[in-house]
């Protein structure tokens, strides 16, 4: 071992309350020299004010493209065991529900070859391995891909599709709409190509939702976003909801008031939707969960273009499809992510994501090209400029 | 930096092994790379997808997008994976000389 470096900066973050990641560090650090090394040039970078990690980085494993994230210190010779200190992305079960068995036998190998220090998890849901040297890499994957029982993939990373993932579901949900936790893990094996082996313009993100409350945040963060919805009645148990106001629950003020759509009403002893009126904003449902339950007629609504802001800005995703049924083996589903993909692989520009693609060929463009009638669900508001194109057939020549 | 020595040739490389400057490219320095990326012997195949590479970079200035490759070469990915088996970016691009490939990798 080498001696210990002195971290005053660092150690300052060892106060207060919320649990600290130095010493979460120094933990590591105490059997593993590249968890020292890591907390002395974190200590160097808290003096400097600066990264110092280099540019880039392109390492991986035979046979996949993507899943490492190559990284390679800028001072070396001060912390020689974080020369290397590349990253490995491992695929996470649905709804990251795990048992000891697996989280131990993950450890096990990280102990082995890694620095010990992982980030459980990554944003886009990945479970990963923070630090190791390029010749571990081949290993450290042959050994998680073949853990006798819970063995584990790499994730994506690159211009693939990445990682979906999906809200805890119907495993400890009662909104969940669909069983988003079969969903994700369906669709990240249909797509495993997809995922391994970059061959896009740019990165595609999937994440799925079982209500829409949203609780991945796919909406921001997936150029795919699924959210469980429904199209029939909202349920209301309405001895329930006399409960809630018997209780002293201000059902006027906090719930009928609140409805965006003003489509409520309660007279004291029964409560009335005007389902007809209702956009399954969830509030309602969120605030009296004795009471009110979603419809039984269910599916998702399929938004497309959430992204940050590099380049054309930040979006959101936008309704392409308002209701999709969403059932064992989601035929419909990844006919649907193929026909997008295949669009956009064709027409998109190096490094663009699809809904900035959509936004420069424009939607009509890619509503053609997947087979999707332009709808009213589609748009928050009609066009306000009169720059309108026609299809050359829909136009008359004299 | 790190040098790599080809055929009597010093050839400065990265800590990833790309090189430098794709004009100190020779077949040896691709012969060289192949083993590491886990290739036992460069057929024409290799040769055409490595020229298809270097011709679209020097005319390009860039690395081409990876379905332009597959449609230009005529290799599905999954034949470009069977020649490269660690795809075209660490692959086939470095085997090629051409500067590594970057962004959110």
């Amino acid at each position: 071992m080498t001696e210990a470096k002195k971290t005053p900066l660092l150690d300052d973050l060892e106060k207060g309350p919320w649990p600290s990641f130095v010493t979460e560090m120094k933990k590591a650090a105490a059997n593993n020299l590249s968890a020292q090394d890591l907390l002395g040039q974190l200590e160097l970078s808290y003096e400097d004010k600066k990264a110092h990690w280099k540019h880039g980085g392109l390492v991986g494993v035979m046979g996949y493209g993507g899943g490492v994230i190559g990284r390679y210190s800028d001072v070396p010779e001060q912390f020689p065991n974080v020369e290397h200190f590349h990253t490995v992305r491992i695929n996470q079960p649905s709804g990251w529900y795990y048992n000891t068995k697996a989280l131990r036998q993950v450890c096990d190998v990280w102990e082995k070859y890694g620095s010990g220090l992982t980030n459980l998890h990554g944003s886009t849901g990945d479970l990963v391995l923070l630090g190791t040297k390029t010749e571990h890499i081949q290993t450290i994957f042959d050994e998680v891909s073949s853990f006798e029982e819970h063995p584990m993939d790499l994730g994506g990373s690159g211009s693939n599709l990445r990682t979906p993932s999906c809200c805890a579901g119907p495993a400890r949900c009662e909104f969940a709409l669909f069983d988003t936790t079969d969903l994700c893990h369906e669709l990240t094996n249909e797509f495993q190509d997809y995922l391994h082996r970059p061959m896009w313009p740019y990165k595609s993100k999937i994440k799925i939702s079982g209500c829409p409350n949203d609780c991945v945040a796919s909406i921001a963060r997936s150029d795919f976003s699924f959210q469980g919805t429904w199209r029939d009645d909202i349920k209301i148990d309405q001895e329930a909801v006399r409960a809630y106001a018997e209780g002293g629950f201000d059902i006027q003020g906090l719930v009928i008031d609140k409805c965006p759509t003003k489509c409520m009403s309660f007279d004291g002893s029964e409560l009335k939707i005007d389902n007809a009126n209702c956009t399954r904003c969830m509030h309602c449902i969120n605030k009296m969960c004795k009471a009110l339950r979603p419809g039984d007629d269910r599916g998702a609504t399929i938004l497309i273009g959430g992204k940050a802001p590099i380049l054309q800005g930040a979006m959101m995703g936008w309704v392409i499809v308002p209701f999709m049924k969403i059932e064992p083996p989601y035929e419909e589903v990844k006919e649907f992510l193929e026909k997008c993909w295949e669009w956009w692989d064709e027409n998109g520009k190096t490094r663009e994501r699809i809904g900035e693609l959509i936004l420069r060929l424009g939607m009509r463009n890619f509503l053609r090209a997947i087979e999707r009638e332009p709808i009213p669900q589609m748009v928050v508001a009609p066009r306000a400029n009169p720059f309108f194109f026609w299809w050359p057939e829909e136009t008359v020549q004299d | 930096m790190a040098f790599i020595e080809v055929a009597g040739q010093q050839i400065e490389v990265d800590e990833d092994g790309f090189l430098l400057n794709p004009d100190t490219w020779t077949e040896d320095v691709a012969k060289y790379f192949s083993k590491e990326e886990g290739i036992d012997e460069l057929t024409e195949d290799h040769w055409k997808v490595i020229k298809y590479l270097r011709d679209y970079f020097f005319q390009f200035g860039i690395a081409p997008m990876v379905r332009k490759l597959c449609k230009d070469t005529g290799f599905s990915l999954k034949g470009i994976y069977e020649l490269f088996p660690t795809g075209p970016a660490k692959g086939a691009c470095k085997l090629a000389g051409l500067p590594k490939p970057t962004g959110c990798v």
